[in-house]
């Protein structure tokens, strides 16, 4: 009892008279990392706002340091030493970095800002810690895992004793996650008790000393970790069942080349060049995994592939045809599906009903057709067909599409761009925001769809993602391609490229 | 025309320029506070018609064209604490909000105007504030007629309200609230920095202003009310604060530039030259559309602009 700096007891919380976390406790060790570990909608993050004070819990107690406390904002967490980086960073893009900080705390010079002051402090920590953060850099300047050490430092400087941090490595790339790694021990060897959000289990196995799973709201248990948990274990815990990680290779080997594209230059929204001379070929029943961070022309790339985003110069093909420069009903008329980054705003319209969702691309189709006119009764059976090959959970196909889980809105989308067993598939993103169990069930279409036949493009901020399902690795920084990689390649080599750095030894190609 | 007179023309225009800027100064000073908050109001234009019958009321009833000014001021708060309801707690559209926000004004001003004065063959006037002749600098030949000879209130404006309000934004706590909740408002929020309150503050500092702008026009600039004394002011207000990127300085050229198209447009009609005065009368706005489309398009828009905010949202 004694060593346990939170306790939270019995926390229930309610939303719209549902239970998003149903009489949790959780309680954690001074000087430990704990990892947070469940599902998508398992009640992580809600528990760690009722702690932060974002949330006001229905049922239960918070106890600091053995004490029983009301935690009802923000600002009584940060009074406890609880601080909180949030999945979504919490600054404001063209504020500096000492303003962002000064921004949670008093000034020393009353009204006035004491701007210099703060900036040495900061810059002495960031120096304690070795994180390199210059405080008067502007935000938007900063990569992503620079900000998240300003996140970081911010709760740090703010003198925090509790830190939570909710999917902190879901943004970087793997050298990035190693660098933030040392920082955490760092840490901890401080004095520092940290809670870990996360649903990656490596994380767990790697760098946590005790975890606790939700499952739907629920408790599942807590305990140490050693060298008997496997991420088997961890995974039944999570889901309450197997998932599958390593998914098999391909039957037969890949055939000839059936979509190329050579010397590929685009602009982005903002008329600034963002994908310079990309030169790609994918074969017929390959997935060709592009990894790369965020931001470095993988959407540019994606829009021009589908027709929405013109090109510049270069062109691409299919089966030896030229078809660049096309408008998207072209490429849909060509069998190339998309499965765009954005769900709600480019892959699905929301408030439509999931019946017309689904139809789409096909206005035009006279299988959907009576008499010339569409007809209701023949949309109807489309989408009987979809959700019992699709497995889409919903009331039925009347149903708003932006009612759905994130995990069935793909399932929708899906549905779509698979249904007419597509030549080409450009996937962008297409695990984002699913949990677990939903990324399983999209990655195992997309190689449904490469078993029979189509070229996949599988664009992913999410390394481990492309190391599981892609039959060749490109990686593309500041929209050009650092190099080609063959399945099995190791991740480190890719983290180098994802970063612009070239690798030693020739191993590409 | 003889050199001397086109050197007295463009004296006069350019004086005329610096006092008929400070009306849309002062609104879009306040403006910057609301906007940089992420509430766009454009209940301006009626905010300033509030500020501008109350101000005249006040100082013709009490003879104190202080307390007028100060009765705009207040004028000016009040009424845009409607609109801060309407689109901080309230959580409205703030287009629409402000639409029907100036709507109201007009009524209401004139319904007050009427109920104090009644209707009279001859308007009401009120002795505006006269001219303070700078010593010694309003002797300087061209220059002192053109800055050194105008009334109290467009030497405040420039002098005073201009800096303070880029030291409140700049230098203090305040003002980098005020940027954070238009920015981000949950991160703000997680911070401990009440937003609503900071909004509600923003939205009242605006209409403070632009109540002083409008009270300028019937007790500075003229000496009497009429329904159409704010003339579109406070829409080229809100849009010099676009044209001015949020900032205070870059706000007092815009409202230069605008104040020149006004002076321009009345002197060329007073010259009787060959142009239908009606397109004189356009020119000014001309003037806005065709500055906001080349603006706006590198202005850095707060990323909540317009967004109201709630905790529960995701």
């Amino acid at each position: 009892m004694e060593n346990y700096v939170v306790e939270m007891r019995h926390i229930t919380k309610v939303f719209n008279g549902v239970a998003a976390i149903d009489n949790v406790d959780f309680a954690l060790r001074k000087c430990s990392i704990h990892g947070l570990l469940g599902e998508n909608g398992a009640g992580k993050t809600t528990l760690m706002n009722v702690l932060f004070g974002l949330y006001k819990a229905e049922e239960g107690e918070i106890r600091i340091n053995g004490e029983k406390v009301a935690i009802t904002s923000p600002v009584d967490a940060m009074s406890h030493g609880i601080g909180m980086v949030h999945q979504h960073f919490m600054l404001c893009r063209p504020l500096s970095v000492v303003e962002n900080v000064m921004l949670g705390k008093k000034s020393r010079r009353g009204i006035l800002l004491d701007t210099e002051e703060t900036a040495k402090e900061l810059k002495a920590l960031s120096d304690k810690y070795h994180m390199g953060v210059d405080p008067y850099s502007r935000i938007w300047q900063l990569s992503i895992g620079e900000q998240q050490r300003v996140e970081i430092l911010t709760q740090l400087y703010m003198g925090c004793d509790i830190l939570i941090l909710d999917e902190p490595t879901a943004v970087l790339t793997p050298q990035e996650t190693a660098e933030f790694f040392v920082t955490l021990r760092k840490m901890k060897e401080d004095g520092k008790s940290i809670i870990l959000i996360t649903h990656k289990l490596e994380e767990i196995i790697s760098i946590v000393d005790e975890v606790t799973v939700l499952r739907d709201g629920s408790l599942i248990g807590s305990r140490l970790v050693d060298a008997g948990l496997s991420k088997a274990d961890l995974s039944n815990m999570m889901v309450g069942r197997q998932v599958l990680f390593d998914f098999p290779a391909p039957e037969k080997a890949p055939g000839k080349v059936k979509f190329s594209i050579s010397h590929l230059v685009a602009k982005n929204d903002k008329g600034v060049e963002a994908i310079h001379d990309v030169s790609l070929e994918i074969r017929e029943g390959e997935v060709l995994g592009l990894a790369g961070v965020d931001g470095n022309g993988q959407k540019e790339l994606c829009e021009v592939l589908t027709g929405l985003r013109p090109l510049v110069s270069g062109s691409f093909s299919l089966k030896g045809e030229d078809i660049s420069g096309k408008a998207p009903s072209f490429y849909i008329g060509k069998k190339i599906s998309h499965i765009p980054e954005d769900r709600l705003t480019t892959g699905l319209a929301v408030n439509w009903s999931l019946e017309k969702n689904l139809i789409f691309k096909r206005l035009a189709d006279p299988s959907l057709k009576k008499h010339g006119l569409i007809s209701r009764q023949l949309v109807r059976k489309n989408w009987e067909k979809a959700r019992n090959d699709y497995q889409i959970k919903s009331i039925n196909g009347e149903e708003l599409s932006r009612s759905l889980s994130g995990g069935n809105q793909q399932k929708v989308i899906l549905a779509r761009e698979l249904g007419g067993n597509p030549e080409v598939l450009i996937a962008n993103q297409p695990t984002r925001g699913l949990d677990v169990g939903a990324s399983e069930y999209v990655r195992q279409r997309i190689l449904d769809a490469r078993n029979n036949g189509a070229s996949v493009l599988l664009v992913s901020a999410d390394l481990e993602e492309i190391l599981q399902i892609s039959d060749r690795v490109a990686v593309i920084y500041d929209g050009r391609i650092m190099g080609v990689l063959p399945r099995g390649a190791n991740p480190m080599d890719i983290g180098v490229l994802m970063m612009g750095g070239k690798l030693d030894k020739e191993e590409t190609k | 025309m003889a050199d001397s007179t086109i050197l007295a023309f463009f004296i006069s225009l350019l004086a005329g320029t610096v006092r008929l800027a400070t009306p849309i100064l002062l609104p879009a000073l306040g403006q910057i506070y609301t906007q940089r908050a992420g509430i766009l109001n454009l209940g301006t234009e009626g905010t300033m018609l509030m500020g501008a019958v109350c101000g005249f009321t006040v100082a013709s009833v009490t003879g104190s064209l202080w307390l007028g000014m100060a009765a705009g001021i207040m004028a000016g708060v009040a009424y845009s604490l409607i609109m801060a309801w309407l689109s901080v707690t309230m959580r409205a559209n703030q287009v629409v909000a402000g639409i029907g926000m100036n709507i109201l004004s007009t009524g209401l001003a004139v319904y007050i105007y009427r109920l104090v004065f009644g209707i009279r063959t001859l308007p009401p006037s009120v002795v505006p504030f006269p001219t303070v002749e700078i010593p010694v600098l309003s002797k300087i030949p061209v220059l002192g007629t053109i800055l050194f000879s105008h009334n109290i209130i467009v030497y405040l404006t420039y002098v005073l309200v201009l800096p303070f309000s880029w030291f409140v934004l700049e230098k203090t706590t305040f003002g980098l609230k005020i940027k954070a909740v238009g920015e981000n408002p949950r991160a703000a929020d997680s911070k401990g920095i009440n937003v609503g309150l900071v909004r509600y503050l923003s939205v009242l500092i605006g209409g403070a202003y632009a109540g002083a702008g409008g009270a300028f026009m019937t007790i500075a600039y003229m000496n009497t009310f009429t329904e159409k004394i704010i003339g579109g002011f406070g829409f080229i207000a809100v849009s010099v604060v676009i044209f001015a990127r949020f900032k205070p300085i870059n706000a007092m050229f815009g409202a230069l530039l605008f104040g020149m198209a006004q002076a321009l447009q009345l002197r060329l009609q007073a010259q009787g030259v060959g142009i239908p005065s009606q397109f004189l009368l356009m020119m000014p706005y001309i003037m806005t559309i065709i500055a906001l489309v080349i603006a706006s398009k590198k202005a850095e828009f707060p990323s909540a602009y317009t967004i109201p905010y709630s905790r529960m949202e995701r």
